[in-house]
């Protein structure tokens, strides 16, 4: 097929899955291997209709557990490569990113979370931020995950990803939800060929003469060299959680209650700090766009001088915990959770600020 | 009699014998020596080797390099 | 040897492929597994392809591969490398990209991989090396066990109506319309080895025109899993293996 010039910076209403797989190719992917899964089906389908026109290559694979091995392969041949799917799919992708986390491949997943667990609901979901930022397959490894709140930030998180990924030879994953992927909104797409490449040295390309084999592998069977990738590893993601933090703040400066919300729940938690300010209660709130690195120092410093903090996720409460790791007992934490692909509403969490703030408030006197 | 010879890793033989089976000149036998992997390893025990490479061919340590006499040293010969 | 004038008159007539390294193969004594890396590095390096051929080792026995073949490999998650050289292939047409695996490996958990792969006729040469077990992990049964088989997972024989058949993937295979050749050989004699070798070479030469997939299953011994010495593998495997696999081309291109 004909293959088409480079797209210049463009603005544009599209949908989150779509503006997604358009910035992936403006972003220089390489290769995309993904399945079929609801919600996030548009992304394949996208990049099918695109790709061949465009640059790289596109397949569909025939499952989410041959998808994460071609990565691994495209991306040990020195590829600039992601993948897509939704909370089942990337649940038969553990496996496959346990090795390459392990073998240190870049590479840029999205899962654009359903409810669970099972087979669960397509609806929107936060239900796999522990799979997420936890490790999710065996061993002691970590995802960098990036929680985009708008369809900018789910194509400007590709870039990023990619960045980061290849800056730290780390699988680098995009936590949307349902919402996201499908929800429509203006986007201000970067020009294609802006984000710089390179031929990694450590690459499966064929060897030369000047050097010996490179070998992509996660095996080591001494336990002293596992041990030593391990703490390479380690080391690596400690470097990360240096260097790599990012959130966003909404109405912080004065707030006493800090809500902690991320992705589509942190849309919402917006509108309730708007309600709650209204009603002459301070709030803030903290939007984490990192998960990991997730940013405890921030969280710790705030909770000097709140008198309490509000998680709200689309779950039963899972980076709640890492709020009170942050918080370390220094004041209360609560939580508030919609499951099974149940968008809370900004009303029913301000519902539950104002408990809080009636407590507090008895406490004090 | 077309002559050759065998050169042998013996470190990396682990005397499985599989070479004395497909020799079809019955040179080669184990030795009662132990190589530092602790195998019997095979040398040639006589010189009726043709370098016909079936040692070679079979052998799963890729131990043998195989030579043969050269044609034109054939020719000097007649 | 103490005749000097002939030792001066002798020229090389056979020596391992420099592409095959120095290190001693971990493989148990008289194993077919050393043969068969061997004779993919002769074919490589006979075709002068060395610096354009990416490898993709297994999980099984083989699972060190990349010790032994001195070109860029990976090494694949248990079952996935047809996978994993998908990827590597579609990202770099123009380079030779082989996987070496293992019955359980690309005959069990990676049946799903390898079928597609094979339909979708992916550039690559794969080889499948049989022996009928599961040796890494100490001799249990594999999906290619033959019927009455004693392993240490069918330790009253493989029983077919509970373990199920042996699995003929190379006849499975050889069905879809991506394979381009499908052969079956074994490395066992010298005859075996010289004929295995031309397929591997095809197998390549295949690659190059771009023709889809080629698929060399090599027929080979496991003396330590069958407890059996090496000398008897070969028997055992001429009297059990050869009437259940035996060895020919299955798809040759013109011919079928």
């Amino acid at each position: 097929m004909e293959k088409r010039e480079l797209k210049p910076r463009e603005v544009k209403l599209m949908k989150g899955n779509e503006a997604l797989a358009e910035a992936a190719i403006r972003a220089g992917m390489d290769g995309y291997f993904g399945y079929p899964i609801t919600p996030q089906s548009e992304i394949l389908e996208y990049l099918t209709v695109e790709v061949p026109h465009r640059s790289g290559v596109v397949l569909q694979a025939e499952s989410e557990v041959a998808a994460i091995n071609m990565i691994y392969g495209a991306a040990g041949a020195g590829g600039r490569v992601m993948t897509t799917s939704s909370s089942p799919g990337i649940s038969l992708m553990q496996e496959g990113l346990s090795y390459i986390a392990s073998a240190e491949l870049p590479c840029l997943l999205a899962n654009i979370n359903r409810g669970g667990p099972g087979l669960g609901t397509i609806q929107p979901s936060q239900g796999d931020y522990f799979q997420a930022v936890k490790g999710g397959g065996h061993g002691d490894y970590r995802l960098i995950v990036l929680a985009p709140a708008s369809v900018q930030e789910m194509a400007d998180f590709v870039f990023l990803g990619f960045e980061l990924a290849e800056k730290y030879r780390n699988p680098a994953m995009i936590l949307a939800d349902g919402a996201l992927g499908q929800m429509m909104e203006k986007v201000d797409l970067r020009a294609e060929g802006s984000l710089p490449k390179t031929v990694p040295p450590w690459a499966t390309t064929g060897k030369p003469k000047e050097r010996g084999p490179n070998v992509i592998t996660s095996l080591h069977i001494q336990s002293e060299k596992m041990e030593e990738i391990n703490l390479h590893l380690q080391a690596k993601y400690k470097t990360i959680m240096e260097n790599e933090v990012r959130y966003e703040e909404y109405q912080i400066e004065d707030a006493e209650y800090i809500l902690v919300a991320y992705g589509l729940s942190a849309r919402i938690v917006r509108k309730t700090v708007d309600l709650a300010r209204e009603k002459g209660i301070k709030a803030g709130l903290l939007r984490p766009q990192t998960l990991f690195p997730f940013p405890y120092e921030r969280i710790n410093q705030l909770a000097g001088h709140a008198k309490a903090f509000l998680d709200v996720e689309m779950n039963s409460g899972q980076m709640v915990e890492d709020v009170r790791l942050a918080v370390n007992g220094k004041t209360e934490v609560f939580f508030k959770g919609r499951m099974g692909g149940i968008i809370p509403t900004p009303e029913e969490i301000l519902e539950v600020l104002e408990q809080i703030e009636e407590k507090s408030a008895a406490l004090q006197d | 009699m077309i002559k050759g010879t065998v050169k042998i890793a013996t470190e990396l033989c682990k005397g499985c014998e599989l070479c004395i089976s497909a020799c079809p000149q019955d040179c080669l036998a184990l030795t009662n020596n132990i190589n530092l992997k602790g195998y019997k390893f095979i040398q040639l025990k006589n010189d009726a080797c043709t370098g016909c490479t079936n040692c070679a061919l079979v052998c799963p340590d890729a131990v043998f390099t195989v030579f043969r006499q050269s044609k034109s040293s054939m020719k000097k010969a007649v | 040897m103490e005749d000097n004038t002939v030792l001066e008159d002798l020229e090389l007539v056979y020596e391992k492929p420099h592409t095959l390294s120095d290190t001693a193969f971990h493989y148990c004594p008289g194993c077919g597994h050393g043969v068969a890396h061997r004779l993919i590095m002769e074919v490589v390096e006979e075709m002068g392809i060395e610096e354009q051929t990416i490898g993709v080792a297994p999980v099984g026995c083989s699972v060190f591969a990349y010790h032994y073949m001195m070109v860029d490999m990976q090494e694949a998650a248990h079952g996935r490398a047809c996978a994993v050289a998908t990827g590597i292939r579609r990202l770099l047409p123009e380079k030779y990209v082989f996987t070496y695996q293992g019955d359980g490996d690309l005959a069990a958990i990676g049946t799903a991989e390898t079928i597609h792969t094979v339909n979708r006729g992916e550039n690559i040469a794969i080889f499948f090396i049989n022996n009928a077990i599961y040796g890494m992990t100490g001799g249990q049964m594999a999906p290619t066990t033959l019927c009455h088989q004693i392993t240490s997972t069918s330790p009253y024989g493989r029983e077919v109506e509970a373990m199920g058949h042996p699995l003929k993937m190379t006849d499975l295979v050889a069905h879809l319309p991506g394979a381009y050749y499908v052969t079956r050989q074994a490395v066992h004699t010298p005859n075996a080895v010289r004929k295995c070798k031309k397929a591997i070479r095809n197998a390549f030469e295949y690659q190059k025109l771009h023709k889809g997939t080629s698929f060399v299953e090599i027929v080979s011994n496991c003396p330590s899993g069958w407890r059996v010495n090496p000398a008897d593998s070969i028997k055992w495997l001429e009297d059990n293996m050869l009437p259940m696999y035996p060895l020919g081309d299955l798809k040759v291109p013109g011919k079928n």
